[in-house]
């Protein structure tokens, strides 16, 4: 697999994801499709299981009950993922400190990946990494040590303090211009989708809602009742507009 | 706000015992609480949380409060007894947390936890209590309050967990109710929700509300007055209606560090501390 300058990175087609058999099933995605170019950014958004984050999960080979069709730099995805994948694709959790040994050194830490996918040059592709962000984004986004085309980021600042916040997606904007990264951005922070994103995708209850372009939602410009009222719920608080809130199923 | 303050804070301090002398997590603050909504803002260590701890006497040991005055409805809330803070804590002044899965009893019905507190503040029958706890979950606009009394914290979702949580709170009909991160780990629209119930319980029985959050945005909608706490202290107090305007480089910076929905920000601002802003003179 390569990446492809221009032309469509990620691939998404009618894909579905199943949770459970028989009457307990529950569809966490239902035929959810969107497209996303080489370089760009784009946004998957909701509240809690709107299944935005079971999608990422499915690109990345963490879900195996799906239905559908998936790509990636133009080659289909099947049920596993080899390691040629997880060279050009890294998943990027909420959590950075649930996915790192707490024994480990930092160092050891950083050259883990190295080793597993059996690179050379462990020194300095370490010392590359630390150079271009720092010790602690260098932690959260350890596997930028392989050097990969496309990142899948799952609430990347979720937990973080705003000034915190700024730095990582200061660091992100950096990193998707210099190397020319693909962003696959899922959050509830229609504000940081808004920073960081070209275009995004509105999930409700496993479906999209709608796909729209951030200039349409800075100009309050959705279509979908949804959509609206996640936004004007985003602005901030407002006793007219609690009062009106409905519920979408 | 009313002639005489309900809670009033003057030089403030926590101290926690360190291995190089003490550590000061809250270092002289002052401030006064109406029957109004006040936001206390600042980021993770600023000292908001052990603020509001600290009003209740409720900081873990080894921790040390001292002030100048700490007093609520004239009860001087560090020269009382154990049990004459224990009469307040609940009855009069509140505290809801962040999440109710560690507040609340995993083995008793949610409504039977609400019966439970009221029933701790005054003589009821328990009857009496559940009828009360109904009300007040209704109160909470909870659509079915007699199923939803007999659920069990896991049965709840994260959002009918935090009305729960409140509507417990609320049912002795507390005087000033402090609300640490009380919707933080909730949904927009859910989040707005329990804010409108709190909004509620200020403008109708005229509570006093402490709101404490990292949410600069969210608190300046919703409150009449901020505190912006860094490093253990207050560094700015104004009108919420008047964020846009504030002075101090540190609220500046925490505004200008946020992605913005309406309009597009090339590169966010990061935060230039001062070392000077931890022992400047309180302003």
């Amino acid at each position: 697999m390569s990446a492809r300058a221009g032309g469509t990175m990620i691939e998404v087609d009618r894909l579905s994801v199943t949770f459970g058999r028989g009457r307990v099933a529950l569809e966490a995605v239902r035929e959810v499709s969107f497209r996303v170019e080489a370089g760009a950014a784009f946004g998957l958004v909701g509240e809690s299981g709107a299944g935005k984050t079971s999608v990422l999960r499915a690109l990345a080979g963490l879900v195996t009950d799906w239905r559908g069709h998936m790509a990636i730099a133009g080659t289909a995805l099947g049920r596993r993922r080899d390691r040629g994948f997880y060279k050009l694709v890294q998943m990027v959790f909420q959590d950075p400190y649930g996915s790192l040994h707490p024994r480990h050194t930092v160092d050891r830490i950083l050259a883990e990946p190295v080793a597993i996918h059996e690179l050379d040059d462990a020194e300095g592709r370490i010392r590359r990494a630390l150079d271009t962000v720092g010790l602690g984004p260098a932690f959260r986004f350890r596997y930028l040590i392989l050097e990969p085309r496309v990142l899948l980021l799952d609430e990347p600042t979720s937990s973080l303090d705003v000034s915190v916040q700024a730095e990582i997606l200061n660091l992100l904007m950096r990193l998707r211009v210099e190397r020319g990264l693909t962003y696959l951005l899922v959050t509830h922070n229609l504000a940081v989708v808004a920073h960081m994103c070209d275009r995004l995708a509105v999930m409700n209850a496993g479906r999209v809602v709608e796909e729209l372009t951030v200039d349409d939602l800075r100009a309050r410009r959705p279509r979908r009742p949804y959509t609206r009222q996640l936004l004007q719920a985003s602005l901030g608080y407002d006793r007219e507009a609690a009062a009106q809130l409905e519920t979408f199923d | 706000m009313t002639q005489r303050p309900l809670l009033t804070v003057d030089d403030l301090w926590v101290r926690f015992p360190g291995r190089n002398g003490p550590v000061e997590a809250v270092r002289g603050i002052g401030f006064e609480v109406g029957r109004e909504k006040v936001g206390i803002v600042g980021e993770s260590g600023s000292g908001k949380t052990l603020t509001g701890r600290a009003i209740l006497r409720l900081v873990p040991r080894p921790g040390q409060v001292t002030a100048r005055r700490l007093e609520f409805d004239g009860i001087d809330l560090l020269g009382i007894s154990e049990r004459g803070i224990r009469r307040i804590r609940g009855r009069r002044i509140s505290m809801v947390m962040q999440d109710p899965k560690f507040s609340l009893n995993p083995v008793m019905p949610v409504g039977k936890q609400i019966a439970e507190a009221y029933r701790a503040h005054f003589p009821a029958s328990e009857r009496e209590a559940r009828e009360r706890a109904l009300d007040m979950l209704a109160a909470v606009r909870i659509r079915d309050p007699r199923r939803v009394y007999d659920l069990h914290p896991h049965e709840v979702s994260g959002g009918m967990g935090q009305r729960v949580m409140i509507a417990m709170m609320l049912i002795p009909e507390p005087d000033l109710l402090i609300a640490d991160e009380p919707t933080s780990a909730l949904d927009v629209t859910v989040q707005l929700k329990v804010l409108a119930i709190l909004d509620d319980l200020v403008t109708q029985r005229g509570m006093g509300l402490i709101l404490i959050s990292h949410d600069l945005p969210l608190v300046a909608s919703f409150c009449d007055r901020l505190l912006i706490m860094y490093g253990g202290r207050i560094l700015e107090t104004c009108r919420a209606a008047e964020l846009q305007a504030a002075r101090h480089p540190y609220t500046r910076g925490l505004l200008e560090s946020l992605p913005r929905i309406d309009r597009p920000v090339r590169e966010l601002a990061t935060l230039e501390r001062d070392p000077a802003w931890r022992d400047a003179p309180p302003g």
